[in-house]
Parts: structure tokens; sequence; C-alpha cells
């Protein structure tokens, strides 16, 4: 696992904090995602530019006691399944916005 | 619907979230539709940084849903700055048009824009038709060939296929042009009252053998045998005070291009205005709104003991035009027969009132009414 890869949330996608629940609909076929409390995490923090390891070290490790390299591995587990439903990107190198990319739900 | 769509609008009720807002942009037109309800004059539009403003407390108060209609969307010059806008606050954004202005150049944008989906009206498959509706020659070409760019770029596409007296015939092939085209299709045997009021564009409404035709067709309703059931009688007293009517002030309402906030684009109740007041204190305190979430079924006046009472397809902004919100709404009551053939208890106190000098006890138990059922509910309609 690269340690240094990034995530950005996709531009083709509506989302929307619901209730302290992130609900996303994916562009592609409309489907809907409800995301539990470490994926929205992850989602609003997808900034492109910030790498996955230092997301988790900022967002996740500071709130909960958790191990960072086990956090790191769920974390990218987790980024993997998110860009296999197209509602997040994935890259090995910083993906800065080309200025269609949506910002972080309120 | 699905599971989870379903479970979103169950907790966005549940916190009192406007999950969906229908923003229309203008009320200027490039067409000028017999059936339309609306007026073409600029009243004094929202500027774009007013809209800015608005879909910034959109957002904030939870607005998952955004419909951009109008008039015709494509007159502001704006639009797209207001499109890409809406997408970076990531609303999930369907347009409604006519597509007459929709080129190679607007379809590719609105494809990158990550619109979900586009609405487009469309009235016939036969040019002439379509354009004695919409009273602008050549519509029908340029709307079909908005409609062929927009799927061209992959973009999801729906016909609104208003049915009225001129074009009650062509729905069959509308239908299969949408299906030529790979457009979804969606029929609407309703033409709704003008905002301010006026009712004398309802004369264009389709027969009531017409309507019934079209809700026993399950290519147009789903499952028809379903769809057309007999009712199952009034909700229980529980049911009824926990029932609500529909979205309309509850998690879904409307905004026009002046401000004006208002429960339902079909419901024309003035709640507040977005240029005076922050949409969330409209939202939340408006005593229009909050009267309108405190009606159960239990409150409407001739419906609650109504046969259709579980199945009713009631339009309280439908009701509200025609007088009074916690009422009965008689275009609904006459789809009801038209798809059961089971009158509600509204239609049968009308005839009543129409055959009896006295209303009688046949109201309060809704029976099928033998005879020439068209005859009888074109007269209740007028």
């Amino acid at each position: 696992m690269n340690a240094n890869r990034y995530i950005a949330r996709a531009a083709n996608v509506a989302a929307r904090m619901i209730g302290g629940e992130m609900m996303i609909m994916s562009g592609a076929d409309s489907s809907l995602y409800s995301l539990n409390e470490t994926a929205s995490i992850l989602w609003q923090a997808a900034d492109g530019v910030t790498p996955l390891a230092q997301i988790v070290e900022q967002h996740i490790c500071a709130e909960y006691a958790v191990d960072p390299a086990t956090a790191l591995r769920d974390a990218a587990e987790l980024s993997e399944e998110l860009a296999r439903q197209g509602i997040l990107l994935l890259s090995e190198v910083p993906l800065p916005d080309p200025g269609t990319r949506p910002k972080a739900a309120p | 619907m699905s599971g989870l769509m379903h479970e979103m609008g169950a907790k966005a009720l549940k916190l009192g979230i406007p999950l969906s807002v229908q923003l229309d942009l203008t009320y200027r037109c490039n067409e000028r539709c017999v059936h339309c309800y609306l007026d073409h004059d600029d009243h004094g539009e929202m500027t774009t940084a007013e809209i800015r403003d608005l879909l910034d407390q959109l957002a904030a108060a939870g607005v998952f849903f955004l419909i951009l209609s109008g008039g015709e969307i494509f007159l502001r010059k704006d639009l797209f700055d207001i499109v890409e806008y809406a997408r970076k606050l990531m609303f999930s954004v369907k347009l409604k048009t006519n597509a007459v202005m929709i080129r190679k150049a607007r379809a590719k944008r609105i494809a990158a824009l990550g619109v979900e989906s586009v609405q487009i009206s469309l009235y016939s498959h036969r040019a002439e038709v379509h354009d004695a509706i919409t009273k602008l020659p050549g519509s029908f070409r340029r709307t079909i060939e908005g409609a062929r760019l927009l799927r061209s770029h992959g973009v999801r596409v729906s016909f609104a296929n208003v049915l009225m007296k001129h074009n009650v015939d062509d729905y069959p092939e509308v239908q299969a042009l949408a299906a030529e085209l790979g457009v979804e299709y969606n029929v609407d045997a309703t033409i709704t009252p003008m905002m301010d009021g006026d009712r004398s564009i309802l004369g264009l409404n389709i027969a009531s053998a017409e309507l019934e035709q079209i809700f026993h067709n399950s290519t147009l309703v789903g499952n028809a045998e379903e769809f057309c059931a007999p009712p199952s009688g009034p909700l229980a007293q529980a049911d009824a005070l926990d029932s609500l009517p529909c979205s309309a002030g509850h998690t879904a309402c409307y905004v026009s291009p002046y401000g004006d906030v208002f429960p339902c684009v079909q419901f024309p109740l003035p709640s507040g205005n977005v240029r005076k007041t922050r949409f969330l204190d409209i939202w939340r305190h408006s005593p229009q709104l909050q009267e309108v979430r405190a009606i159960t079924l239990a409150d409407l006046q001739g419906c609650s003991s109504c046969a259709h009472g579980g199945s009713c397809s009631r339009c309280p902004g439908l009701a509200y035009m025609e007088g009074d919100m916690r009422g009965p709404s008689t275009q609904d009551c006459e789809k009801s027969f038209a798809r059961t053939g089971v009158p509600s208890a509204n239609l049968l106190r009308k005839q009543s009132e129409k055959t009896r000098p006295e209303p009688d006890a046949a109201a309060a138990s809704p029976q099928p009414l033998p005879g020439n059922r068209p005859v009888v509910w074109m007269a209740v309609q007028s």
C-alpha cells in the first residue's frame, strides 16, 4: 500500500449531510449511498492534495483511539471501495482541483 | 424508490429538512404554450448574486435535490454560472427546459457539469401538433435535436408529455419516440389552473374516458391492475392522524424567480420571500408552512371518510386553488374515479347537490355509480 496515496471527491456526484449521515448519489447511475462516520470523514477531507496518510492522522487518529497503521489500512480499503462505486478518485500523485470539483458538502 | 431513498425522505421529514426545492429562474419563455399556468413577464428576477446566496442557504438547510425550472431557463444568460455553482455545492441538479436552445456546446457543458437529468416538454410526435401547442414554429424540430444532443453526450433525459385535448391521441407515438431516442417517458394528464387562480385553461383537460384509458395502460402506470384496484376504504382514525397529504411544505418547497417561497409550484400559498427573510427562517417559522404541516388526512373536510382515503393522490395545492387547502381536490377525485371506477365522497356530494335539493346520506358511504360516468364527471369538472 502506498502511504502517499491521494483521494479526491468525484466531480459528478451529489452529496449532503442529512441528519449526521452523509448521503451521496452517483452521477453514473443515480445510485444512492450512505457513508458511515469514518467514510464521511474521508469524503469531506478528500481534497486531492492532502495525502491519505495525513488525512488519517489528522482526522481519524486524532478523533478515535485507533492504531495509526490499522487506521491507514482500513482507510485505504475504504477508499478503494468508494472508488469502485465511482464516488471517490484515487491517485498515486496529487489531484489538483481543475475547477469543477465539488466543495465539501455542508 | 430505493430503500435508502425512502429512508432519506423519512429522516428529512422527521428532522424538518427541505430535501427537494424547485427554483424557477425565470418566467420568461420563448414558447407560449396554450396550457401554461405562468405569465411570461419579468417582474424583477433575482440576480446571479442573489441566486448564489440562496443556493448557499439551501445547501446549508440540507437541500439535496435542486430542480431548476422556468419559464425557459436558457433565457437566463447566467444559467451555466448558476448550474456550475449549484454543482459545486453538490446538489443533485435536474433541469426542466423545452430544449429549443440546446445546441452541441450547451449539451456538452450540461454533461460536464454532472447534471442529474434534463426533463424536456414534448407534446406530440407530430411537428404541427407540438408547434401548435407551443405556438413556436419549428419548436418540435429544435426540441428533438436538443434531446438527441443531450443523449449523445450521455445526459439522462426524460420527456414530460402533458396531455390535453389537442394531443391526447398522440402519446403512444411520443412514447415510441422516447424509446427510440433512449429517453425516459412520463405522461402528465393534469392541466392546472394558472398561478393567479385563473381556471379557464382547465377546459383543455382531457375527457374522463380518455383519462380512464390512460390509467389502465400498463406501459404508462406500471401494474395497471394494482394501480386501478378498488380503494380499500377510509383510513383508520389513528392512521389518518399520522397520514400526510404530500411532501409539499414538509420536505419540499418552491421558490419563484422573485424569491417568493411556496409549499410547491402547484401550491401558490405565499409563505415568505428570501429577499426579505433568510430561507431557513421561512422554512422553519413561516405561519403558512406551519399551517400546511399541521394538516393531516383526518383534518380534510370531505376526505377523511372517503373510500379513497388510503390511496388518494389528492394534491393540496389543487385543493387550495379550488378554494380550501383542507378540502378535496376535485381534479384528483376525478382521477381516482377514472382509475378505480369508485367515486369519491366529494364527487358523490357534488352529484347529490346537482340532483337533489338537500344532501343525502349517500355522501357518507360511497358506492360505485352506474351509468354514463364520463358525462357525470365532466359536468363536475366545469
